[in-house]
């Protein structure tokens, strides 16, 4: 399949998805929306893809939406930006969010905007030393959106949260991880590497099982104890079905190496 | 002749599936038929204390049969046979638990209705698409969805067809439980299988008390429930259930 503006590559069961619009800082633009969801939506259900990365070509990871798309004229009705919201930006969050299979981000360079928010979406997020976030949202008068509002409280706590927000300043990749936003810094030229180890150890784990500890955590911001507890139940019931959880036994009584189907 | 599978999966419990996956599971009269045939044999049947109808994983049942219907005009329907049907669906005596996954929408929505206890998939979706043909929920749909929700509600989704999530449909006391979509029918056969083991003529009086909560006014449905409590006095489980409580042991009822 041929792609405008992103790069797409499926290998030992990892799917590589690369936004490719380097110089615009891989800023969306509808193509790049349309592009985007149905590759993930493809490896959402393609059980022989068991993990994700998401990274970017060029210096930046992905400057959030490309305003040149958007230009409003000073006379011009103001423009509807609920609607791309809707249409675009809030369907891809719940497709990382809901794809059942790890999703590790690889921010190259400077996450911006809805960028910066996509990447605090996925499960995993490693980052260039070189790289930064920035909410840029409030320099425009926009609120931050791509679910920015939600992750960034949980992840770094509301004062934090309140201070990128509101300042839109730049935080350091190093600073991002102090402050347990993200996963793991890395040597620019070691990103790439360290992404495919990383994906590949994951593609080789018990997928379904990984789908389900994804969603547990994901909707314990919202449950109560009670209710997790119930969750987690449920969720165990549907894991001790699963044929790794069988085949995860059986190699530790017979004391091997499990192979793990991702069923 | 095949629309529906039965089984019985647990001690009491009979289960119902339909079984049209090539046109998800619509409900044509043929269907609905199968299924008044196996309630009334359930009814008789002294070894079946609850029944659970169920779909498929991805659809519990996606509307009626528009063949079938768009035959109709005003005067066929004056003879037609689904009204009796569906009467015969609210007239089964025992408890009818329904287990949704997936779609549940027009008749299949209003099937759902005529369940007393339902619990569905996280997948679930209810909805009243009639609109969009021209027409309104024949089967008690407006009726039932209006008591359970209120008017504003019930309003807004026939007059629009939006689709209602398995979140809004338990909020709104649809449905009384979510569960993940793999098992919801197996948590709805526990369900059913632990009041297949309470006495069958408390549950049956419970059910006849419950379902007249619409038709008669408070003072009116007080006075039946007292009638009824009375009426249990009589039953030989009762005495059971209330010795084996002073006796601290599991009762055993023999619907008596």
């Amino acid at each position: 399949m041929d792609y405008q503006t992103i790069l797409v590559e499926e290998k030992n069961a990892v799917g590589y998805l690369t936004l490719n619009r380097p110089k615009q800082l891989n800023s969306f633009n509808e193509t790049m929306h349309k592009e985007v969801v149905s590759v993930l939506k493809a490896w959402s259900k393609d059980s022989t893809i068991r993990a994700v990365v998401l990274s970017a070509e060029g210096r930046g990871f992905c400057a959030g939406q490309d305003l040149g798309d958007r230009a409003v004229a000073p006379n011009a009705d103001a423009p509807d930006l609920g609607l791309s919201i809707e249409t675009y930006y809030n369907p891809l969050i719940k497709l990382i969010t809901d794809m059942p299979k790890p999703v590790i981000c690889a921010v190259n360079g400077v996450a911006a905007g809805a960028g910066a928010n996509i990447a605090l979406a996925c499960d995993l997020v490693l980052a260039a030393k070189s790289a930064s976030f920035i909410q840029a949202f409030c320099r425009l008068g926009l609120v931050p959106d791509s679910g920015g509002t939600w992750f960034l409280p949980r992840v770094v706590g509301r004062a934090r949260a309140m201070g990128l927000a509101l300042l839109g300043d730049k935080l350091s990749a190093e600073q991002a991880m102090a402050w347990g936003m993200i996963w793991q810094v890395v040597e620019d030229d070691a990103l790439r590497s360290e992404a495919s180890k990383l994906a590949e150890h994951l593609a080789s784990q018990p997928t379904y099982g990984l789908s389900l500890i994804k969603k547990a955590i994901n909707v314990s911001a919202d449950n109560s104890l009670e209710d997790q507890l119930i969750l987690e139940r449920d969720l165990q019931r549907l894991a001790g079905r699963s044929a790794d959880y069988k085949e995860g036994v059986q190699a530790f009584m017979q004391k091997r190496t499990p192979i793990y189907q991702g069923r | 002749m095949n629309y529906i599978k039965t089984s019985r999966p647990k001690e009491g419990v009979a289960l119902i599936e339909l079984n049209r996956p090539e046109k998800r599971n619509a409900l044509n009269n043929a269907t609905l038929q199968e299924i008044v045939e196996r309630l009334q044999a359930y009814d008789a049947d002294t070894d079946i204390k609850a029944v659970v109808i169920t779909g498929n994983a991805q659809c519990f049942a996606a509307g009626a049969d528009l063949n079938e219907l768009i035959q109709l005009d005003t005067v066929s329907l004056q003879t037609d046979i689904r009204p009796t049907l569906w009467k015969r669906i609210d007239e089964f005596s025992k408890p009818l638990l329904i287990a949704v996954n997936g779609y549940a929408l027009g008749a299949g929505f209003e099937l759902v209705l005529h369940g007393d206890i339902v619990v569905t998939g996280e997948n679930a979706q209810f909805g009243l698409p009639e609109i969009g043909l021209g027409m309104l929920p024949g089967a008690g749909g407006t009726q039932r969805l209006a008591r359970l929700v209120g008017q504003q509600l019930a309003m807004r989704w026939a007059m629009t067809g939006e689709r209602i999530s398995a979140l809004s449909a338990q909020q709104h006391g649809i449905t009384t439980q979510i569960c993940p979509t793999d098992l919801t029918v197996r948590y709805t056969l526990d369900l059913a299988a632990k009041i297949a083991k309470q006495a069958p003529l408390a549950i049956r009086a419970i059910k006849q008390s419950l379902k007249t909560i619409h038709e008669v006014n408070l003072s009116q449905g007080l006075k039946q429930e007292r009638q009824l409590f009375v009426w249990l006095a009589a039953t030989q489980d009762r005495q059971e259930g209330i010795r084996a409580f002073l006796e601290k042991r599991q009762p055993i009822f023999r619907g008596m």
